[in-house]
């Protein structure tokens, strides 16, 4: 077993994992944070996509172990509870980004890591180029497009990064 | 995947250590193909040796007249570099063709080399530009490194640690992605070198990463997709799988050549 402490939205945690666990597991089975999904498990779909250190990656495809003295952000940690959703989710919500909703968290931290490296004026060909690790079976992809040009706008008036 | 144990090295000689204790024991950086390997127990190394912690060991620098690329620099950062934009667009080009964003967060350029997997993009900029391999041990040149499908001159303690780059006079890279899989089902990378030209295949060789001389002596009169007319790459010794058959492969590489031709003249 391998002793970790890492920050995990903010908040200081450590665990004792078996060095195989997946940051994807830890988050999910040690910490209850199922916000973050398992969809393809071959770092294919992106529905486990977190912030690692304020980047985009697969958590399904890092060792929990590697993510030691690191910090992470997962879906759950873009807005407090009770509070405001934060802009993007909110954008996914108005222009009707998700049908089932499984690939979601995934993509709105990647939208937001686009924001992060792209800007705030985003054209569709751009968006759609980014998202070529994020796989969405319900919704042909159009309205998640919207959602984050609409986001990616809407984060530019926010505190929220 | 099977158990292992961890260990994360904070410098170079303690990781080459690591790996004479331990036998059987693999390195890991970015594990953007070693982790997947290892879940479907294709690989079950005993020992894991981390070398995303060692300082400088990422670094991107001039050195002298080559660009020396460290062995844990990830693909987004060869990729967005202001150095490698500068010194080779194409190999900045390449590196943002790789996987997705997500992936090339975490994948290293050290990783896909000691990897030598058949379709990855890396080998085929190595052998193109005539890079050489830094280890712990020894300096090799890409024509010594690449030893067939998976297959490197590394022995099991070596670690690489650099890329050296000489600049290559134009350069560009062209690749054809498998539309499924996204990886290359063939990319040719050319390059027109102070002393010669040369055009290396990636996704297509049965044996992985190759030259094509045909081409590099017709290139090396006049660095011009004109001059390739009537050359034919022959399908022998290439892949054929449900993707494409060799015939398809060899043609693709005619194709990409010139394309690669015509992108690396665009760029003055």
């Amino acid at each position: 077993m391998a002793k970790i402490s890492l920050i995990v939205n903010g908040n200081p945690v450590t665990g004792n994992v078996d060095p195989r666990t997946l940051l994807v597991q830890f988050l999910r089975e040690n910490l209850r944070l199922t916000g973050t999904h398992v969809g393809c498990d071959t770092s294919q779909c992106g529905a486990c996509v977190v912030h690692l250190d304020g980047k985009a990656v697969k958590s399904c495809t890092t060792l929990a172990v590697m993510a030691d003295g690191h910090e992470v952000k997962t879906i759950e940690g873009l807005a407090a509870d009770g509070a405001p959703l934060h802009p993007m989710q909110e954008a996914f919500r108005e222009h009707h980004g998700l049908q089932c909703g499984f690939c979601t968290p995934g993509m709105i931290m990647t939208a937001i890591d686009i924001v992060h490296r792209k800007g705030h004026e985003l054209d569709d060909h751009t968006i759609r180029e980014e998202l070529e690790g994020n796989l969405c079976r319900c919704t042909g992809y159009q309205n998640i497009v919207a959602s984050i040009a609409a986001g990616a706008k809407a984060m530019a008036k926010s505190d929220l990064a | 995947m099977y158990e292992f144990k961890y260990h994360r090295p904070g410098t170079v000689r303690q990781a080459a250590n690591l790996l004479v204790k331990n036998e059987d024991a693999k390195v890991i950086a970015g594990g953007h193909t070693l982790i997947p390997v290892m879940k479907q127990r294709l690989a079950s190394p005993p020992h894991l040796v981390d070398l995303s912690h060692i300082e400088g060991l990422n670094t991107i620098e001039m050195k002298g007249r080559s660009l020396a690329i460290g062995a844990t620099a990830k693909h987004a950062e060869v990729a967005t570099s202001a150095i490698v934009g500068e010194a080779i667009p194409a190999l900045a080009d390449l590196a943002s063709q790789i996987g997705d964003p997500a992936v090339r967060h975490r994948g290293t350029i050290g990783g896909s080399l000691a990897n030598n997997d058949p379709t990855a993009d890396y080998p085929a900029a190595v052998l193109a530009l005539g890079a050489t391999i830094v280890t712990n041990k020894r300096r090799l040149k890409a024509e010594e490194y690449f030893q067939g499908l998976f297959s490197t001159a590394l022995e099991a303690d070596e670690i690489i640690t650099k890329v050296m780059f000489p600049l290559p006079k134009k350069a560009a890279y062209i690749k054809f992605r498998n539309q499924a899989s996204r990886y290359a089902l063939v990319g040719v990378f050319v390059a027109r070198r102070p002393s010669d030209v040369r055009v290396a295949v990636t996704g297509a060789g049965s044996n992985g990463v190759f030259r094509v001389e045909a081409f590099e002596e017709a290139l090396k009169k006049r660095f011009s997709s004109k001059v390739l007319d009537g050359i034919e790459v022959p399908a022998e010794g290439l892949n054929s799988d449900i993707h494409g058959s060799a015939e398809y492969r060899a043609h693709l590489i005619g194709v990409l050549t010139r394309r690669a031709l015509d992108a690396a003249n665009a760029k003055e």
